[in-house]
């Protein structure tokens, strides 16, 4: 593989190509990047022969100081994996953990989980669509999903004082149970929400240049899917039809009804871009019918279960997952009995979706590569953690 | 305790809240009027017959017989050149702003509001900043070439002016090829795209400075074949002769007098959104690919240049698009007739003259703003297209759309008569009508549907 020989040298020494081919950094500072993140692009022109995600440049050792801090005191640290789903870093670490103490989220809890994470899945996917219709040149989606996005920021700032990195959830249970008049503020906005969600439609959805630049862009077929361990959203824009609330239920989720949108090929072919922008939309509509219903059903009582003040698991080793916005989010934490973690890792989507771009990126051409990283949904930290 | 420089201009508009306005209203209104009554006190008078009889009659001098005529027409010339590039200048300015507190409303923010009532004076804050900031020119680039880049692109951006109507007699020189005169020189600017990506020696600047250079020569002919169906109507090149053979009203405009011509419109319009670099085609400077494209590496001055090429470019499209399909500078009601008798024989023109002037002057820019203003809508709401897509639609479909919009309208001049012109114009007319009608109600009924805001300019 002389390409590839070539192409590692250069990502070394970044030094340019011969003849009519050259090597473009595509970052590790660059508008599209979404954070920090270098694309070493080996391009002949526009069309690019080849392109290597080059991460590392925002890890910050988060699972080490997991092994450092006691268990309680790891949870601000989980929002700084994926600061735009914060919710859901803080439940699956919440749920690893209290799987490997035993114990259980009381009901309301679990509810005000669900509603909380709902809530941050539609302010991510308004940033993730957003991003993508900026990345593809539309500038104004853009500050309206950032407009919409600002109601939930607020909402969320009444339940748990931030609005960025939350530390919502404890093991447990959850912070602060809802405030007063919070139900009826989320309700107003959700119905703002479903009639908003068709006015994008109509803004960008099916925007025909929007389209044609998205459609049969970047296909990433079932069996590529399955095989690069893709997780949420990029997976179910391939048409496989997965997701952790309902295929391996935790939660609250087992009581609500609500559907899983996969990719269909509407437009193009099944699993190109446009299939997983669509499948975000469309979860945001499925998000506001499930905080719909766990308002509605919202039980009663504690909202923090009885743990020990002071967190010793016995030895052993438990996982949680959760359907974070960008997929499966997994914890996997080892105890040896004593107060911090043995050894704790997590596994997330953003990085499975960094090794596809190499693949889909062969004979693509710069604006598609843009469109590819964009329709993946990839956040710099949760990549490096 | 708080250190104010004397010009600083929030302090100052914090001690006399009046005085903002003023500067805002000068600024805004002053200076254009300005400008525009210069343009229209110097424009008529300078032919060297109006000169010479001048000098003959107020001061008794024989200029055509003087050795030192040419530099008397030259300095006339200049004159008329400083006001060109004013105007320019001003112009590019100006609509920074209009398009930031457009774009400001579209997206629901609010835009530009602090320097000078409404924000107005962001664009001389801006300018000022450019022109302090430092002038780099990156080592390894083509010093000469990046130095003399954005004057190519400058230059092909101020000759269009030569022959641009503003007004009736408003126009520095009414040459008899003028169509083909601003399809060549309009071409200049791509030399400063191209060169300036060149010597950059930035791969960024070289991908913008390609794509740049493949596009406007692209969009040069599909807009060069379209632009020929108003010659074709009005038997000339020559673009005041253009204008005259149109009508005040809009079913005597160009562009629907025969349905070749109302495509032919918006072939036009579309090529030069292109040959502008204006989204949906901001290929060479796409923000989101090549950061900033051709003037990635530029800073200062320089990149005001062309900051001020691309957006006093919407001017020369949009008063190209007047000029040769929307009628021009015809005021309704007023025939060239009229025109000729306020002129009178005299020296100095009646003050009627200078009414109608005045009049022409209004309805070409009112127009003009209006496809400008559509231009940056576009901007605004429409995503980038990709490169290959941007070489098809040129390619494969406005090119050939542009011929046969030419071959209809060869075989139209030939087998129509006048009544029929007469007639495909109101029907065209009403047909523009009904699709502003719904186009107004369409608007109106989505933002019923999200209960959005309706006009609402209280936070200007």
């Amino acid at each position: 593989m002389a390409i590839d020989m070539e192409l590692d040298r250069h990502i070394l020494r970044r030094t340019d190509a011969g003849d009519e081919e050259i090597v473009v950094n595509f970052g590790p500072q660059h508008p599209s990047t979404h954070g920090v993140i270098n694309f070493v692009t080996q391009t002949n022109g526009e069309v690019i022969r080849r392109s290597v995600p080059d991460v590392g440049y925002l890890h910050r050792g988060l699972e080490k100081i997991g092994e450092q801090v006691p268990y309680p005191g790891y949870m601000p640290f989980t929002d700084r994996i994926d600061y735009l789903a914060a919710m859901f870093a803080n439940e699956g670490y919440a749920a690893a953990i209290e799987r490997l103490l035993g114990v259980e989220a009381p009901p309301r809890a679990k509810y005000i989980r669900a509603i909380a994470g709902e809530l941050c899945r539609i302010s991510n996917h308004f940033i993730s669509v957003g991003t993508m219709a900026q990345d593809i040149g539309a500038a104004t989606p853009l500050t309206h999903a950032l407009r919409e996005r600002e109601s939930i920021n607020d909402l969320l700032e009444e339940l748990c004082g931030a609005r960025l990195t939350f530390n919502y959830h404890r093991i447990g249970g959850v912070a602060f149970d809802l405030p007063v008049g919070w139900g009826d503020k989320v309700l107003r906005f959700l119905d703002h929400l479903d009639s908003y969600i068709q006015e994008w439609d109509r803004l960008i959805t099916f925007n025909e240049i929007f389209v044609k630049r998205l459609a049969n862009v970047g296909i990433i077929t079932r069996e590529m899917a399955i095989n690069y361990g893709l997780a949420g959203p990029n997976l179910r824009g391939s048409g496989v039809n997965w997701d952790i609330r309902r295929d391996m239920p935790y939660g609250a989720y087992p009581d609500f009804e609500f559907n899983i949108p996969v990719g269909t090929g509407r437009v193009g072919t099944v699993g190109d871009c446009w299939d997983r922008f669509f499948v975000r939309v469309q979860e945001m509509v499925e998000s506001s019918k499930i905080v719909r219903q766990a308002l509605a059903k919202l039980p009663e009582g504690d909202i923090q279960a009885k743990v020990p003040r002071k967190l010793k698991p016995d030895a052993g080793e438990a996982v949680g997952r959760v359907e974070s916005a960008r997929g499966e989010m997994l914890y996997y934490a080892v105890s040896d009995g004593s107060e911090k973690a043995y050894r704790l890792r997590v596994r997330t989507g953003s990085f499975m979706a960094m090794g596809i771009v190499e693949e889909l990126s062969h004979g693509i051409m710069v604006a598609d590569l843009i469109a590819v990283i964009a329709s993946l949904d990839v956040v710099a930290p949760e990549v490096d953690r | 305790m708080k250190i104010t420089l004397g010009l600083d201009s929030t302090s100052l508009t914090r001690r006399y809240p009046r005085l903002a306005i003023l500067v805002t209203l000068f600024m805004a209104f002053g200076v254009p009027l300005g400008l525009y009554v210069a343009a229209l006190a110097i424009f008529p008078l300078n032919t060297p017959e109006r000169l010479n009889a001048m000098a003959q009659q107020w001061f008794g001098f024989d200029l055509a017989g003087s050795p030192y005529r040419y530099l008397v027409y030259t300095l006339f010339l200049l004159l008329v050149a400083f006001i060109a590039v004013n105007f320019t200048a001003i112009f590019g300015g100006v609509s920074t702003w209009v398009e930031r507190r457009v774009a400001g409303r579209m997206q629901s923010r609010i835009g530009p509001n602090r320097t000078g009532a409404a924000g107005f004076l962001a664009w001389v804050a801006d300018a000022v900043k450019m022109v302090l900031k430092e002038d780099t020119i990156p080592a390894s680039a083509d010093g000469l070439l990046f130095r003399g880049a954005p004057y190519f692109s400058m230059v092909g951006l101020l000759l269009p002016f030569v022959v641009l109507p503003f007004g009736e007699s408003t126009v520095v020189t009414d040459m008899n090829v003028g169509v083909f005169y601003v399809t060549a020189v309009t071409a200049f600017v791509v030399v400063g795209i191209l060169v300036s990506g060149w010597a950059s020696n930035s791969k960024w600047a070289l991908f913008g400075g390609i794509r740049g250079a493949a596009q406007v020569l692209s969009y040069e002919i599909p807009a060069g074949i379209a632009l020929m169906v108003p010659v074709l109507m009005a038997g000339t090149l020559s673009m005041q002769g253009i204008v005259r053979a149109q009508g005040g009203y809009p079913w005597d405009w160009f562009v629907f007098q025969n349905p070749a011509a109302f495509v032919a419109f918006f072939i036009a319009v579309t090529s030069s959104l292109a040959e502008g670099n204006r989204t949906p085609f901001d290929l060479p400077e796409a923000e989101s690919e090549l950061v900033a494209g051709y003037h990635a590496e530029y800073s200062g001055f320089r990149l005001a240049i062309f900051l001020m090429v691309e957006w006093a470019n919407m001017w020369i499209m949009g008063g190209l698009a007047v000029t040769l399909f929307l009628g021009g500078w015809q005021v309704p009601g007023i025939t060239d007739e009229m025109y000729k008798a306020a002129l009178g024989t005299g020296l100095v023109p009646a003050p009627t003259w200078f009414v109608f002037q005045a009049l022409s002057m209004l309805v070409f820019a009112i127009k003009t703003w209006a496809l400008v203003f559509t231009f940056i809508w576009l901007r605004w709401t429409l995503p980038r297209v990709r490169v290959d897509q941007m070489m098809s639609l040129c390619w494969k479909y406005l090119v050939p759309g542009a011929f046969l919009c030419f071959i209809v309208t060869l075989l139209w001049q030939l087998l129509v008569p006048p009544v029929g012109v007469k007639i495909t114009g109101v029907v065209f007319t009403v047909f523009a009508l009904v699709l502003l009608v719904k186009f107004l109600i369409d608007t109106r009924r989505n933002i019923d549907r999200v209960k959005g805001d309706r006009v609402d300019l209280s936070n200007w």
